[in-house]
């Protein structure tokens, strides 16, 4: 009898593994994203109604307890966090997640103890302890910066770096010694403690334009740690599913690297957006500032007009403006065009998503490469709020610390209207000589309202 | 916990290299578009640890009247706290993630709503 509900509860897995797998496949299309999706929680649903029988469970009193509490900030989080603080939202759920993964190893540690586990068992565990706690704290710092809780600039100090390979050596350390003498708790738990200290210290030195690259990676870590609760349990739904998401952040972080032309060390250690000052301050020169009657004029007089959005566009909440924008002008018979640099945001397809909301339809949503070849017969791009992937130095100036950096070349079309709210410079504090260019003209001014006064404009004329 | 068996290491380790592969091939071809949804797609899927947090959290009778007095928690107490702050944020991450998603993905449509049948 008990054997017989076993085998049905490890079908039932295997059935959600099949039904993730389905789930994932159905994203490669905006068409089937939905139906993937829906396949995916039934998957999940099969698995959690089907664990409620695992012959373990004696008690319901916690579970039930943690379901609902669960349930209802989970759904709290899914209907009231605006598209804006997407990251933010991300950032914490990779947080939750990697605790979970934490807690539940360390949960079977307390249970029975490094002696009467094998060896392998006991480094499957601590690996998944020590990634799920630096995780944890790795992708709290990450939030709280993109929540502007924590300043988003780097923090660095002297001897960082010392100190940081200090408390990974530590870290690690402790990690092979209770994994080779079974008796040694107290290393497991020193491990622990490092572990949620050198998430912290991870993450800090690292500035949010790099966000994309860091957010990447956590998700990366946090798959990977529930792929070893999976190997600790002996459960293959959780080493499929953790490695999926895994090897998910692996990929997008790969990605993003190439995005930004840097390597992932670089990333992390770079401490990239301390203000750097030497490399672009001789690109001066005069900026045209631009009247709003002006530019709706020659939009409207357009006939290809490409949207570049940045991080600025998300700050801004300009997503509607924009598509306001976009309406009167298409109502003109002008063609309308976005172009979507990816890491533009402040993660992956971050712009993407700000812009669906918007309702602009995803056809004309356009990859760098898509639209590259497209700016000299553009006849105006309209930069908004985004600034070092339209950076031409990363193209000419072999200096530039940017340098090699593929870019959004809107510099090639006919002309260019960059909506800015001062003469600052961006997150990575370098100067942009696309503002100094003769086809560029600046407008200044709050993006939202300029983008709405605009569309107003350009149904006047 | 019995002693590993060899064969169900392997299983473990052939499923992994598998998932992997699996999991490259599938997700190099989610477009970028749809990056930020896959994201908190596979964040929602890998919410499944919390069927190894329900495990701990009930595996184990919860004597109250010795938490509540705060006098000797038993060990299975503590592994039980844990379990049960994991089905939390595993519960959170399982609803969150799933309800996001789809309200993302409710968002990509291919033509716009109403504008192009106004203009005709």
């Amino acid at each position: 009898m008990e054997t017989g509900v076993n085998y049905l509860l490890e079908f039932t897995y295997l059935v959600a593994s099949i039904l993730f797998i389905l789930g994932i496949k159905g994203l490669s299309h905006p068409e089937t994203a939905r139906r993937g999706m829906f396949l995916a929680e039934a998957g999940m649903a099969a698995a959690i109604i089907g664990t409620l029988f695992h012959r373990g469970i004696i008690t319901y009193e916690w579970i039930a307890a943690g379901l609902i509490i669960g349930s209802i900030v989970g759904a709290l989080m899914a209907i009231w966090v605006p598209m804006t603080a997407m990251p933010q939202r991300t950032a914490l759920s990779h947080a939750f997640g990697a605790f979970a993964a934490a807690l539940v190893g360390i949960a079977e540690y307390t249970l029975h103890g490094g002696l009467s586990m094998p060896g392998f068992t006991r480094g499957a565990l601590g690996f998944e302890v020590m990634l799920g706690a630096l995780t944890t704290t790795g992708s709290l710092i990450a939030a709280g910066k993109l929540q502007g809780v924590i300043r988003g600039t780097p923090v660095q100090f002297k001897g960082q770096q010392v100190l940081n390979l200090l408390l990974f050596a530590g870290m690690v350390g402790c990690f092979v010694y209770s994994v080779v003498n079974p008796a040694a708790s107290l290393y497991f738990y020193t491990m622990v403690g490092l572990g949620f200290l050198f998430g912290i210290m991870l993450v800090i030195p690292i500035g949010s334009a790099d966000m994309p690259v860091v957010m990447s990676l956590l998700n990366s870590y946090a798959g990977l740690a529930a792929a070893a609760t999976g190997f600790v349990l002996g459960n293959n739904v959780l080493i499929i599913a953790g490695t999926l998401d895994g090897f998910s952040g692996l990929i997008l972080s790969i990605l993003m690297c190439k995005a930004m032309n840097r390597s992932i060390t670089n990333v992390l250690f770079g401490g990239f957006g301390a203000i750097i000052h030497a490399a672009g301050l001789d690109a001066v020169g005069e900026m045209r500032e631009i009247s709003l009657d002006d530019a709706a004029v020659r939009l409207a007089y357009a006939s290809k007009v490409v949207f570049v959005p940045g991080y600025g566009l998300a700050t801004a909440q300009a997503q509607h403006a924009v598509r306001e924008l976009a309406n009167a002008l298409e109502e003109r018979g002008v063609t309308v065009k976005y172009g979507i640099h990816p890491v533009a945001g402040r993660m992956p397809g971050h712009m993407n998503v700000l812009l669906a909301e918007a309702n602009v339809p995803y056809g004309e949503l356009y990859e760098m490469e898509q639209i590259n070849p497209e700016f000299p017969s553009t006849d105006v791009a309209v930069v908004v709020g985004a600034n070092d992937v339209v950076n031409p130095d990363a193209r000419d100036n072999p200096d530039s610390p940017i340098a090699g950096m593929p870019i959004l070349e809107v510099d090639k079309a006919k002309s260019v209207i960059v909506l800015k709210r001062g003469q600052g410079r961006g997150f990575s504090g370098l100067e942009n000589p696309l503002f100094f260019k003769p086809v560029t003209s600046m407008l200044y001014g709050d993006a939202k309202s300029s983008l709405s006064q605009l569309a107003q404009e350009v149904k006047n004329v | 916990m019995e002693a590993i068996n060899p064969a169900v290491l392997i299983a473990s380790l052939s499923v992994f290299v598998l998932a992997a592969f699996l999991g490259y091939q599938l997700i190099s071809r989610v477009p970028p578009l749809l990056h930020t949804p896959l994201m908190s797609a596979t964040n929602a899927i890998s919410g499944i640890s919390l069927i190894g947090s329900m495990v701990i959290a009930g595996m184990h009778k919860v004597d109250f009247h010795a938490l509540m007095a705060g006098g000797a928690v038993a060990k299975p107490s503590i592994a039980t706290l844990l379990g049960f702050v994991a089905v939390i944020t595993a519960a959170t991450n399982v609803v969150g993630g799933f309800g996001i998603t789809d309200r993302m993905l409710k968002m990509f449509q291919q033509r716009k709503k109403g504008v192009k049948g106004e203009s005709k």
